[in-house]
């Protein structure tokens, strides 16, 4: 295996849902993400960014074109081995945290390992890293209803790292937070990624895009510009 | 590269703490639902486990009285008149090898009343019987209140009640000359007796003694009934010569009974209302599937973020369905354990009235939590396959 493989490869992406009309909402799409960038989707509402995300999620496959993780062309794989490639190689943070509320910070980050195939012990150990790593490390008991918004966040991207997947996706990770606590959010997630993670953000606020090394910009199903700063 | 993408594998522990996020973190709700299911277990045990007491209870009852009883009673002639026991009948039944004890009653035309002043047509139904020294013994039964007859008392104007005579002529202590209007004079009562399960003839009866009956009463001291004690196991054997040896001349004329054997017949008929209350049971375990299944659905419905974030974390779509037919499945099974609870409890508590010994058949308890897993795992199906075919995307969506 060379290191040199991307993390995430999108050709020629097309995605359309329904058929009478069909609705495209990615039309080609083509870009790749090697280990250890930060990069934006940034792009207006229906511009194609949550398919894009669920397809980079394997949530959801390609209608045409191909979609890699680490190099698995997800159209060779079973949906039990997509399963599994969620499992293990990919980290999701959403919008609106979706926590368990019942539960302890400690367990709700271990859950992020529940189905790959990590013993429990385990999973609670590197939880309980992860949850230090976010700066949460000392309320490990605590339940998601006692925090701040931004600390629910900060619990939501531990469980997305707990593993370390090969890749993070973030689909508007400040979405719901004021804009003193979604620049604290955003410090977390440079930090994490200055630490090694690969993390992907999709958001459509340009000062959040803005802080990120590479932008991609969607538009209306296509990709209008990649820059890297 | 491959071979890690093995589908990924939960734990029983991992599973059961997934399956019962639901009925966690939704008691009350996880309670009332479980709750139709729990009510029908409740009555099928109870129903079972009643009748199995109640059974026991009469066999024990049975046992208790011997099934070594035999009445031979006058039967009737070919010519459909009523037969006459011999006046030696009990003397002779007694000369039979295995027979232990006999005892004996006749008839009288007397009638008994509270005072002369009932009127005579008034009788309560009450019969006055003439009988032997060592009834009570015989048939079973002891003295409620005083005494009973002895070799004195049985030649005057002296009488003891059994338990339903006693009752029908409102009487229900024995104090010093308390008397009754019987035959036309008054007799002194002595006693009254308890409940005559194997010979309830007596139950309703007003009891003299033989000589006391001649004298007073007119009485031509024909035995009307025999009772017969036999050592026991050799009861058949007894039965099939009492006839003829009570009326060497007209066997046929006689009746031989063994009461308990109508008891026991009683005891095994006792599981005939069941199937009633068994249905009414299989109906609330019905009407708690419905329960079960509609509120796992509107699970499936409110937890759609669950699923979602769960088939973002790895889960499989198999995965899925089997954390939502489990819960089903513990739902239901924490409904048929209450169930067994709540059936096992009334049982106990109704037979410990009864002095009953609590019997709660295994068919019955292992059944009912068969029946839980099974209503649990149909009615958990059909939530299971939905929330399995949420596709993820659809599942993430927020309202």
């Amino acid at each position: 295996m060379t290191a040199e493989v991307p993390v995430l490869e999108l050709e020629r992406v097309t995605k359309t849902y329904g058929s009478d009309p069909p609705i495209p909402a990615l039309q080609g799409v083509s870009f790749s993400i090697t280990a250890g960038e930060l990069v934006a989707v940034l792009g207006p509402s229906g511009s194609g960014k949550s398919t894009l995300l669920h397809l980079m999620g394997t949530l959801e496959r390609p209608t045409s074109g191909r979609v890699a993780i680490t190099g698995l062309d997800v159209a060779e794989l079973e949906d039990q081995q997509l399963a599994a490639v969620r499992a293990t190689r990919i980290g999701f943070v959403f919008q609106q945290f979706f926590l368990a509320e019942h539960s302890s910070l400690l367990d709700n980050v271990a859950d992020g390992l529940l189905y790959a195939n990590v013993p429990a012990t385990e999973r609670r150990e590197q939880a309980a890293d992860a949850l230090t790593s976010v700066g949460l490390g000392a309320r490990m008991k605590a339940r998601p209803t006692q925090l701040s918004g931004g600390q629910r966040q900060r619990v939501a991207i531990a469980r997305a790292l707990v593993g370390a997947p090969a890749i993070v996706l973030a689909d508007e990770p400040t979405g719901n937070l004021d804009s003193t606590t979604g620049e604290q959010i955003m410090a977390l997630i440079d930090e994490l990624n200055a630490e090694g993670a690969t993390i992907v953000l999709i958001t459509h606020e340009h000062a959040v895009a803005a802080r990120c090394p590479r932008r991609i910009q969607l538009l209306d199903g296509r990709v209008t510009s990649d820059t890297i700063a | 590269m491959q071979t890690d993408l093995q589908p990924p594998r939960l734990s029983l522990v991992d599973l059961g703490r997934v399956a019962s996020v639901g009925l966690r973190t939704r008691r009350v709700r996880a309670a009332l639902s479980a709750l139709g299911i729990a009510i029908g277990v409740a009555a099928i045990v109870a129903v079972l486990g009643l009748s199995a007491s109640s059974q026991a209870g009469l066999l024990a009852e049975i046992d208790k009285l011997g099934t070594n009883l035999l009445t031979v009673t006058n039967g009737q002639s070919p010519l459909g008149q009523p037969a006459e026991l011999p006046l030696a009948a009990p003397r002779m039944i007694r000369r039979v090898g295995p027979v232990t004890q006999v005892q004996y009653t006749g008839s009288t035309s007397a009638n008994a009343y509270r005072s002369p002043l009932i009127p005579s047509i008034d009788t309560n139904g009450l019969s006055v019987q003439a009988a032997s020294l060592g009834l009570p013994h015989a048939v079973g039964t002891r003295l409620a209140h005083g005494s009973y007859l002895n070799a004195a008392t049985a030649r005057q104007s002296v009488a003891v009640l059994g338990a339903q005579a006693a009752g029908l002529l409102g009487i229900d202590r024995i104090y010093p000359g308390e008397r009754i209007w019987l035959g036309g004079m008054w007799f002194y009562l002595v006693g009254i007796l308890k409940p005559a399960v194997l010979a309830p003839e007596i139950d309703d009866s007003v009891l003299v003694g033989f000589p006391a009956a001649k004298h007073y009463l007119g009485f031509d001291r024909h035995a009307t009934t025999v009772y017969v004690r036999s050592v026991t196991g050799q009861t058949a054997a007894v039965q099939s010569v009492l006839g003829a040896t009570a009326d060497p001349e007209a066997p046929g004329d006689v009746d031989v009974s063994q009461p308990s054997a109508a008891l026991t017949a009683r005891a095994d008929a006792q599981g005939a209302l069941n199937s009633l209350f068994l249905g009414l049971g299989a109906i609330s375990l019905l009407v708690g599937a419905v329960g079960v299944a509609n509120i796992m659905l509107i699970g499936v419905l409110e937890r759609r973020n669950e699923i979602g974030l769960r088939r973002s974390l790895g889960a499989t779509k198999g995965q899925i369905r089997t954390q939502f037919l489990t819960e089903a499945i513990l739902l239901a099974l924490l409904g048929g354990a209450a169930g067994i609870a709540a059936g096992a409890i009334s049982t106990v508590v109704y037979a410990s009235t009864k002095h009953w010994t609590a019997i709660i058949p295994v068919t019955a308890w292992a059944g009912g939590l068969a029946a839980a897993i099974l209503i649990g795992a149909i009615a958990g199906l059909l939530p299971a396959i939905r929330a399995a075919r949420l596709s993820p995307t659809e599942a993430l969506r927020t309202v």
